[in-house]
């Protein structure tokens, strides 16, 4: 037993001797963004304005940078909850489902609970979104547990389902009347999240993002629950073996991934939005993956990769302005990011990193279908 | 996990999703539809047969239970005879289903299940792909990545050489091409091959937006199809002419494809060395097949067929590209493939199930039936997601997949 946690605690352990290791996710941003800059140039623009507007419209001022701020809240929460399941050794492909279910159950208690003070209300519309994206979590993680159904087709399709409830939903029933565009009634004074800075409209969310990082933190690694769902993801048999349930911590695992994507949407109603529009299509789980991806599933590296993907994702406005490089070059700079890092030994014999000598467990999702 | 031995088999647990159909629709026949009113169901030029639509319902709604429940009781002695049992209460389900929807009006059962075989052909095709890329133990969730891009890519070149065929060649090489990506990183590099999998779908997002907002918007939008070819003599029989005879170019080349990979699969040297590659790649290794060029091989052949598909989305149908115009048919192709067992052809009749769940779900919003459109939007990844989870488990993949292969 304590071999096997020393084993599964070492990520965090000795920092100082993976530098090297640290510098992969870097490196491979680095390398991404010099395609990135190449396919700019064979499109026949001027390489040198786009990164220039990219760079400024992403922290260029405060508004800028703030505006920035207001896209890395999601992508933290939504990056946590990937990092989450993958340490459970689940890939988490739902978190744009679960923040849509999130989104809308919490805009419904923010918008129909009526009569609640803040210190009520706000925190109730919190936890109902929390428990949409809990819920719509478990279904995969239970498919999955007791059926052995892969978790990523199944999530896939939860998708779908939620984005269109969510249309039918709040074009019909929890549609307002008095408004041309479909979308929900405004939420409650009561149950806003507020700004942090006055006319800009970073909110709220943020600090609860930053305080997730760290209980997600000591959730894994100071707690019982933590070490468990670590080891189930290390090695499921060991877990097994070691008379923990596997089929509990998938469950449980999907669950609060599931509750933290849901919070990130949630953020987005209530800090952000105001109210839940039909066309609240996010793309919030791709960018998921390819964050927690880069912090290599750690909380703390959580916050950098969501800031880094949240300013690509505002530069790139002023990009396509400045050199007239449409906005999709950054979904391709991602993507590129990804194979990146999923294949290191790309980057490892780019730039001539040797694999440390012994060589951590890593997590393994390709398990087949039904194993 | 779900190591344990699955109690029920696929047959059996089909069969009980089958009864439970067939009930259903007996009970919605007795109640729900109005005695007075009938169907019509056509035959195209030879006529229609005209049926009371509460009677009719219900009596196929039974005969459907029944059938299925003889299928149950089958299912240990003689397993053929219960599939066999299986497949004519699932066609008498779709009758029943087709009968409940003509009341008061006509369908055209030969055109529906012309419709069915056209929805049905990109989850063919894409499942076909999946078969490739399992069978030597390579995993492929990118089937959908690779279908999107090449969509968007045969129709840029359908734009650039103004020749839809040039598109179709295009859209084959860029499926083929974004395999390549695939097959290296999970066979060169090792990369974990579900991550591999989601790389190539987001990049294909990426990709093909890019491409989109860049040049297609820009070029005129000409809308071009690919002709509907008709076989001299053959079209002209009745029924079976419409439904295999006068068809688009990609929908003849699933119809040829899946009984070839098939035969490949099964009856000729390649296919047995792809399949010990997928089942004990050591040993294969052992008697001298060579692993790595065996799933290289597949996994972009694959490519290419899921390019093939990619074109029905952008050149056969409708003659422009929008953005993820695939909408998730490249997962819906390995849910198909599952439930054919990793067979081509159950795998496309499994792909015919879904191709008709969406020729349903088109037919019944142009029939304005009472039901949002969203929920019959839904209806194919429901579907989906039961039928992984009921057969999940009770049947057999490919015992090396997912593995890396270390020489």
């Amino acid at each position: 037993m304590t071999a096997e946690s020393k084993r599964v605690t070492k990520p965090s352990a000795s920092w100082l001797s993976s530098v090297p290791e640290m510098a992969i996710p870097v490196l491979a941003v680095f390398t991404a963004l010099v395609i990135g800059a190449i396919v700019i140039w064979a499109s026949g623009a001027d390489v040198l304005k786009a990164y220039k507007g990219l760079l400024e419209g992403a922290v260029g001022n405060v508004t800028n940078l703030t505006e920035t701020l207001v896209i890395a809240t999601p992508y933290t929460l939504a990056g946590l909850a990937v990092a989450l399941a993958f340490r459970c050794g689940l890939f988490n492909i739902g978190v744009e489902g679960q923040f849509n279910m999130g989104a809308l159950f919490s805009v419904f208690v923010a918008f129909s609970v009526k009569g609640l003070p803040t210190h009520i209300h706000l925190p109730l519309s919190l936890l109902a979104g929390a428990l949409g994206g809990a819920l719509w979590g478990a279904i995969p993680g239970f498919l999955k547990a007791k059926l052995g159904a892969h978790e990523v087709t199944n999530s896939i399709m939860l998708n779908y389902i939620a984005v269109k409830t969510m249309d039918f939903l709040v074009k019909n029933p929890l549609r307002d009347k008095t408004s041309s565009i479909p979308r929900t009634p405004f939420i409650l004074k009561s149950a806003t999240l507020p700004p942090l800075l006055a006319d800009h409209r970073v909110h709220a969310g943020l600090l609860i993002a930053v305080a997730a990082i760290f209980v997600v933190y000591w959730l894994l690694w100071k707690t019982t629950l933590g070490f468990e769902i670590r080891t189930v993801g290390a090695n499921p048999d060991a877990a097994k073996y070691a008379g923990m349930s596997v089929t509990r911590n998938f469950i449980l695992a999907m669950v609060l991934s599931g509750a933290l994507a849901g919070l990130a949407g949630t953020g987005e109603v209530l800090g952000t939005n105001r109210n839940l529009p039909a066309s609240f299509i996010s793309g919030y789980g791709f960018d998921s993956i390819a964050i927690s991806l880069l912090a290599k599933s750690h909380p703390f590296g959580i916050l950098p990769a969501a800031f880094l993907w949240a300013a690509l994702r505002n530069g790139a406005g002023l990009m396509q302005v400045r050199a007239g490089i449409s906005i999709d070059l950054i979904n391709v700079v991602q993507a590129l990011v990804i194979v990146f890092i999923a294949a290191d030994e790309i980057i490892r014999r780019l730039y001539r990193i040797k694999k440390p000598k012994e060589a951590l467990r890593e997590i393994v999702f390709t398990r087949g279908w039904g194993r | 996990m779900a190591e344990k031995k699955s109690r029920f088999s696929r047959l059996q647990v089909l069969s009980v999703l089958l009864l439970l159909l067939g009930l259903f629709l007996a009970v919605i026949g007795r109640t729900r539809i109005n005695p007075a009113s009938v169907s019509a169901l056509g035959f195209e030029k030879l006529g229609q047969a005209v049926v009371p639509a509460q009677r009719g319902v219900t009596i196929l709604g039974v005969v459907v239970a029944a059938v299925a429940l003889a299928a149950l009781v089958l299912s240990k002695r003689n397993p053929r005879m219960a599939a066999a049992a299986l497949l004519a209460s699932v066609m008498v389900a779709i009758l029943a289903i087709l009968t409940a929807l003509a009341q008061g009006g006509s369908i055209d059962l030969v055109g529906m299940l012309a419709s069915s075989l056209r929805m049905c052909t990109p989850i063919a095709l894409g499942a076909l792909a999946g078969i490739l890329c399992e069978k030597s133990g390579v995993i492929n969730i990118g089937i959908e990545g690779m279908m999107l891009a090449a969509a968007a890519f045969g129709f840029g070149a359908n734009l650039f050489f103004k020749n839809i065929w040039v598109g179709v060649l295009a859209a084959i090489l860029l499926g083929g091409l974004m395999a390549v990506l695939h097959a290296l990183m999970c066979i060169r590099f090792k990369t974990d091959q579900i991550i591999s999998g989601t790389a190539i779908n987001i990049l294909a997002v990426g990709a093909s937006g890019f491409l989109r907002r860049a040049y297609l918007v820009k070029a005129y939008f000409v809308g071009q199809t690919l002709p509907i070819v008709k076989i001299p003599l053959l079209s002209q029989i009745p029924v079976l002419g419409t439904l295999l005879f006068r068809s688009q170019p990609i929908v003849y080349a699933m119809l040829i494809m899946v009984p070839a990979v098939y035969f490949v699969l099964f009856h000729t040297p390649w296919g047995l060395r792809t399949r010990a590659v997928g089942e004990h790649p050591r040993a294969a290794d052992t008697v001298g097949v060579n692993v790595f060029k065996v799933q290289y091989i597949n996994v972009i052949m694959a490519g290419c067929i899921a390019g093939l598909a990619g074109a029905w989305f952008s050149l056969e149908t409708v003659g422009s590209f929008e953005d993820v115009m695939t909408g998730g048919k490249g997962f819906i192709a390995l849910a198909a493939m599952i439930f054919g067992n990793w067979n081509p052809l159950g795998a496309f009749l499994g792909a015919l199930l879904f191709g008709f769940a969406d020729a349903l779900q088109i037919k019944l919003q142009i029939l304005n039936v009472p039901l949002p459109y969203q929920f019959l939007g839904m209806a194919p990844y429901l579907v989906t997601m039961v039928v992984l989870a009921g057969l999940i488990g009770r049947t057999t993949p490919p015992a090396a997949e997912g593995k890396a292969y270390e020489k």
